[in-house]
């Protein structure tokens, strides 16, 4: 017998009689905040730097300039795009652009100062980017392996209130990763310290269209 | 389950020995009192909490009781998926499963993301016994790892450990590991995080084998989910060319939508936070994205055993959280080695004894080490009730054992290492009255020892209790 029999046979065994078990109710909140466009975007504010990311505020036409500015201010050299970014996003900037592509070494990868990227949602209650390797977001690795991320949120249709309104919009075939801020360890007698292997540094934009 | 502790003595000497350990005990009471006070804060943000601990009970439930349905169908979805099953009936199969495949790389060396099923078949020891090196990369299981030492918290491993010791086993150990420590490191916990990131990343860039757990898995999607801080899983999830995954069969759910019930209660209950920092999903692979090549071990090693157990079951539901640590006075007391398996704790009382069976003395004694003062099941977010299962354990044991029988010894020695400790025993007063009914008036197998000593009658109603109420 396969150990695949093997262990379903036990399972069938074990719960032979057991009473029936019904699938769960679901009377729990689906967001614990008042449906008020201007007070989610303060709460994700407000949670996003409550993780030290550093928040910052613009209007479409501001993204490029602003972006501009914060890589400038890092002394970044260069800065790793995605394919699908809109191009005003790095109109502003004389960092050189490395591509994502999917023959870059981590090595090569590790050798880049910033990276820019959209997002594929924001979770205002918790303070969560959640991205889905789109076009304007690329591969996993590239916002895990530089230091310093820049992730740009759409306000308002990329953001929502909680945990169970985002996985309505998330689609599980595509690699998911949700990011609450940057790095931290709490493994050092419980102080948080922020960067251990992911990027030190993220800044989160928040345009208003 | 696995080697790793065998030898172990039981709970109450294990314990007598981490009482005396002054450090040992400061490091345990600072951490275990600064999370759950931060873990109150945290689920007393969301109104629903009560619903949403509930609905995690049910679906964990209904997952355990039609389990080879929601195995079978969490298999088809993987393959669909592009990645490959096997299955471990226990910890020698298991690893003789990662070990092959890891050969078939060619490779001698992994990074491997924290995980406690792979801690439990002993995953590490077997794969170093094929000549394969696996490297921990969460900094506490990093620090376990260099110290040559046990983790001694579900969490927060290295828990007992101060900064000044890491200090000195990373300035002693790592160069021997890979990259040294650097010159004049402090004890700083930035200083010595950066001389972790140093001496990680080397490994991270070069790896092309990763080995994980996972915290769910999806029947409906055969989505996996991991659960992070540090960027070390994401790390291991995404570099390498080939990932394997070790997880336990009971971490299934059925849907999608059932991760939103856990994405909320997990990290509150575990790290405090509304959400961890990292999590990462991938269902099978992704072309250009990630490991071209996804194995999925499903694991049993004892699960099925722990399954049958109409109370015991509920054990299954775990999510690995913790709380349960946090508020134990027993544990706050003993420390997490003394349990002498990969789960200390509340939890590990009743895990280890049903994935291990309760011949050795260490697993017999686990029942006893409790002061049924009811905390864990307070703060467990899949309301798994422990006081019971251990009542219920405490049966089994003493059911095995005649008068005089070692097993009795081990039990005996811990229920009289619980009551000897009257801090221990204040704690657990109020909340055993809930239980009382469960309590046995004499420990069970009475036998010459309980002729000269019977358990104490708990009383209706603590001393303290009283005191406030009258004392006006
Ligand atoms: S038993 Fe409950 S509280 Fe303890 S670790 Fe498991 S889920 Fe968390």
């Amino acid at each position: 017998m396969s150990a695949r029999d093997r262990i379903l046979a036990r399972v069938r065994a074990a719960v032979d009689g057991a009473p029936e078990a019904p699938p769960a109710a679901r009377d729990y909140l689906t967001s614990h905040t008042p449906d008020d466009p201007a007070a989610l975007l303060d709460l994700l504010h407000e949670n996003l730097a409550d993780y030290r990311a550093l928040v910052h505020r613009t209007d479409p036409a501001g993204v490029g300039p602003l972006i501009g500015r914060l890589l400038g201010a890092r002394g970044s050299a260069s800065v790793l795009a995605p394919a699908g970014l809109p191009p005003e996003w790095l109109a502003h900037t004389t960092c050189v652009r490395v591509e994502d592509t999917p023959d870059a070494t981590a090595a090569e990868l590790d050798a880049v100062d910033s990276v820019v990227t959209g997002c594929a949602l924001a979770i205002a209650e918790t303070g969560t980017l959640v991205l889905d390797a789109g076009p304007d977001q690329g591969r996993r690795r590239i916002t895990l392996v530089p230091d310093h991320h820049i992730c740009v949120v759409r306000i308002p249709h990329q953001l929502v209130a909680s945990v169970p309104q985002a996985m309505l919009r998330l689609d599980p075939r595509r690699p998911l990763t949700w990011i609450s801020g940057p790095s931290a360890t709490s493994d050092i007698e419980l102080d948080r310290v922020e960067g251990v292997h992911g990027p030190r540094t993220l800044e989160v934009v928040l345009v208003g269209e | 389950m696995s080697g790793t502790f065998v030898g172990m003595p039981a709970f109450p000497k294990a314990a007598r020995d981490a009482v005396r350990d002054e450090t040992l005990r400061g490091n345990l009471r600072h951490a275990t009192h600064t999370i759950r006070d931060k873990r109150a804060t945290a689920v007393a943000e969301l109104a629903d909490w009560q619903e949403l601990r509930e609905a995690g009970r049910r679906i964990k439930d209904h997952t355990l009781r039609h389990l080879d349905r929601y195995l079978v169908q969490l298999e088809e979805s993987v393959t669909a998926a592009g990645g490959i099953v096997h299955w471990a009936a226990d910890a020698d199969e298991a690893n003789r499963i990662v070990g092959e495949l890891v050969k078939a790389t060619g490779e001698s060396e992994v990074v491997k993301v924290k995980s406690m099923a792979t801690q439990e078949i002993g995953l590490n020891e077997a794969l170093a016994a094929e000549g394969i090196h696996a490297y921990e990369t969460d900094l506490a299981e990093l620090i376990v790892q260099l110290g040559d030492d046990r983790p001694s918290h579900i969490l927060v491993p290295a828990i007992h450990r101060n900064r000044g010791e890491i200090r000195d086993i990373f300035r002693e150990k790592m160069a021997s590991w890979g990259r040294p420590a650097p010159d004049g490191l402090t004890e700083e916990p930035a200083d010595l995080a950066e001389a972790a990131r140093l001496h990680l990343r080397e490994k991270f860039l070069r790896a092309k084998v990763a080995i994980s757990g996972a915290n769910f898995m999806v029947a409906e999607t055969g989505t996996l989910v991991v659960f992070e801080s540090e960027g070390n899983g994401r790390m291991c999830l995404t570099l390498p060319e080939t990932l394997i995954s070790v997880v336990g069969i009971e971490k299934v759910v059925p849907t999608w939508q059932d991760l939103e019930v856990f994405l909320q209660t997990l990290p509150r209950s575990s790290t405090a936070e509304r959400m961890n920092p990292y999590t990462s999903m991938w269902t099978g692979t992704t072309d250009g994205d990630g490991p071209r090549t996804f194995h999925l071990v499903l694991l049993d090693n004892g699960r099925t055993d722990a399954l049958a157990d109409d109370i015991g079951r509920q054990a299954l539901r775990c999510i690995r959280c913790s709380a349960c640590l946090n508020v134990c006075p027993v544990y706050e007391r003993a420390g997490g080695h003394a349990y002498g398996s990969v789960y200390p704790g509340p939890i590990g009382a009743i895990l280890t004894p049903q994935l291990r069976g309760t011949t050795s003395e260490i697993d017999a004694s686990l029942p006893y080490a409790s002061s049924l003062c009811g905390a864990c099941y307070e703060v467990c977010p899949v309301a798994i009730d422990i006081p019971e299962v251990l009542v219920h354990l405490r049966e089994k044991v003493a059911e095995q054992g005649g008068p005089g029988h070692r097993l009795e010894k081990a039990a005996m020695k811990a229920a009289s290492w619980v009551m000897d400790h009257p801090a221990v025993m204040a704690a657990g007063e109020r909340a055993a009255l809930r239980t009382r009914a469960l309590h046995p008036k004499r420990p069970p197998g009475a036998g010459a020892w309980t002729e000269s000593r019977d358990l104490p009658e708990l009383p209706e109603e603590p001393f303290r209790d009283w005191w406030r109420k009258n004392r006006t």
